[in-house]
């Protein structure tokens, strides 16, 4: 590795992190963020199907009102280093991953909770009409965002491949073997973060039906985002044909707060029962 | 003091302070807080509507000061509120008829329904769905797949960020009724549709769950569990376990956990030779 690899690799390291919190471009999500290390490195293709392996596990993860989801942009950078400069393979870029999801969260909310400080300097900042100090405190906390997935990347680079190597290498293949098996079964957790959020008993059959369809057809994805398109204009036809006079309480009631993940789903429940 | 202008001397925000809200829209989650969430974020995006509606003084720092308080909704979302309250900051700049409470019992009045809308659509459709097509990709190596996700994901978002602030901005607090004529209460259902269908099939597609133990040995043809309960419904075992999985996140279990206990489980099973 040379001096402007490892410099590439520590700005997509910020260019994620910052992702992360942002929840914009996506640039944390392991499809982007695997595939851009794997590029830098110089094997795109380990780093884009280790990418697409750890895009499928965590597909639900989503950050939900103030519920903070396991931190992918940590977890794909580091693991796709480790994966491809120490030439280990996919199930150990897995085993790798999901501890680094669980630290990369714990960091998150680290500075998720130092930044009230400079909200606190930012009400100060605006008593004394200086928006140009506010506008730095709002950069600043997203820079600690950067900061805590380059620091990280930073130790791991530090760290020489050989140590790393056989670390990875001293992990038996029961606990290898038996991560790979789980990474197939783990995705059930981000279908049912989505289902959850999604949970309206009148369109809970829309999932079984997606499921027996799957189950007994050949259907592929491109087809069942069509159907499902199809099938929600229809059930949106008929449920609204003849009366036009909709949820007119949902902005009254919905307004009160989100704290809980629930609350817009309650307010649908309540419109949907009148 | 400074008290509001004359009609002579209107002030309204130039298309480049609209521009400039979108481009500091796309940083709006950076100061993300447990205090007060998005709070400083929407007040950096109101940066450049303040500037151009406030002189220096007492009204511009009070402009600051009310869009400093708690905010929290899906961040793509944002677009027409922050097209609202600006269109109401200018109202209030120019007339006056539009006070401080009238401001933030709007943002608070929309933030609920937009994220309510804006979760499902965007977070549990639209990126997953995007997401499973590009790794189903990637997963053979090719480029394809990331570049796929990332493009449309971002057209999507960018898209909507843009048309959003300056519709809100025209239509100004007539979006509030808009939004009342059940319009959005169709959209939040029609993604939930799409979104719970295509995780429904995705359940069954996408899920590996083996159980290679031989259940069977007729005539040297060996049959495994699996097998068994493929011929019943592919895929079965992954069902339950997303119900279950379902079922214990509403009841608070924390994720991480659950994932933790489910490589628990994976390892377990490699051991004794139960999952394969």
């Amino acid at each position: 590795m040379n001096i402007i690899q490892i410099i590439l690799i520590l700005l997509v390291a910020g260019i994620a992190g910052m992702g992360s919190v942002l929840d914009e471009a996506q640039t944390h999500r392991p499809l982007v963020a695997c595939t851009l290390i794997g590029l830098i490195l110089g094997d795109v293709k380990t780093g884009i199907i280790l990418g697409g392996t750890l895009e499928m596990m965590a597909l639900g993860w989503m950050n939900v009102g103030l519920a903070m989801a396991p931190d992918t942009a940590l977890a794909s950078v580091i693991s796709t280093l480790l994966v491809i400069n120490t030439h280990t393979s996919i199930g150990e870029g897995i085993a790798i991953a999901v501890p680094l999801a669980a630290a990369g969260q714990a960091l998150t909310i680290f500075v998720r909770t130092i930044v009230v400080f400079f909200v606190h300097k930012g009400d100060d900042y605006a008593q004394k009409g200086n928006y140009r100090a506010i506008e730095w405190m709002h950069v600043i906390a997203l820079g600690l965002q950067a900061l805590r997935v380059m620091i990280p990347t930073g130790i791991v680079l530090a760290l020489s491949t050989s140590a790393v190597e056989g670390v990875l290498k001293s992990i038996p293949t029961v606990i290898t073997g038996g991560l790979q098996i789980g990474g197939g079964i783990i995705v059930v957790v981000g279908y049912a973060m989505v289902i959850n959020m999604m949970d309206v008993p009148e369109l809970k059959p829309f999932f079984y039906l997606g499921f027996l369809f799957a189950a007994f057809t050949k259907f592929n994805l491109v087809g069942f985002g069509g159907l499902g398109l199809i099938l929600a204009l229809l059930y949106l036809q008929l449920e609204y044909s003849g009366k036009n006079n909709g949820s007119q309480a949902a902005v009254a009631s919905a307004g009160s707060n989100r704290q809980s993940n629930n609350s817009a789903d309650d307010d649908l429940d309540d419109d949907l029962d009148d | 003091m400074q008290t509001t202008q004359t009609g002579k001397n209107k002030v309204a925000l130039t298309n480049k302070d609209l521009n400039s809200m979108f481009f500091r829209s796309l940083f709006l989650l950076g100061s993300f807080n447990f205090e007060r969430a998005q709070n400083m974020g929407f007040c950096f995006v109101m940066i450049p509507a303040i500037k151009r509606l406030y002189k220096p003084g007492k009204e511009r720092n009070e402009a600051l000061a009310r869009h400093m308080e708690w905010f929290n909704t899906h961040p793509w979302l944002t677009a027409p509120i922050f097209g609202v309250t600006a269109a109401m900051e200018e109202e209030k700049a120019n007339t006056g008829k539009v006070d401080e409470t009238a401001i933030a019992a709007m943002k608070i009045g929309l933030m609920g329904p937009l994220a309510g809308v804006g979760d499902p659509l965007f977070w549990g459709t639209s990126r997953p769905v995007l997401a499973a097509l590009g790794a189903g990709i990637a997963m053979t190596g090719s480029i394809i797949g990331p570049l796929l996700f990332f493009v449309l994901i971002n057209a999507i978002r960018l898209t909507c960020k843009w048309y959003f602030l300056r519709y809100g901005y025209t239509k100004g607090s007539e979006i509030i009724q808009d939004m009342a004529g059940g319009r959005i209460k169709k959209l939040t259902e029609g993604a939930s549709i799409v979104g719970l269908f295509v995780m429904g099939a995705l359940v069954s597609k996408w899920t590996t769950i083996n159980i290679p133990i031989v259940a069977t040995k007729i005539n040297g043809k060996t049959q495994t569990v699996q097998d068994i309960l493929d011929s019943v419904m592919p895929g079965m075992l992954a069902l339950i376990l997303t119900l279950f999985v379902s079922w214990l996140l509403k009841k608070g279990v924390n994720p991480l956990l659950i994932i933790f206990a489910i490589f628990g489980l994976g390892i377990l099973g490699k051991w004794l030779g139960f999952l394969g």
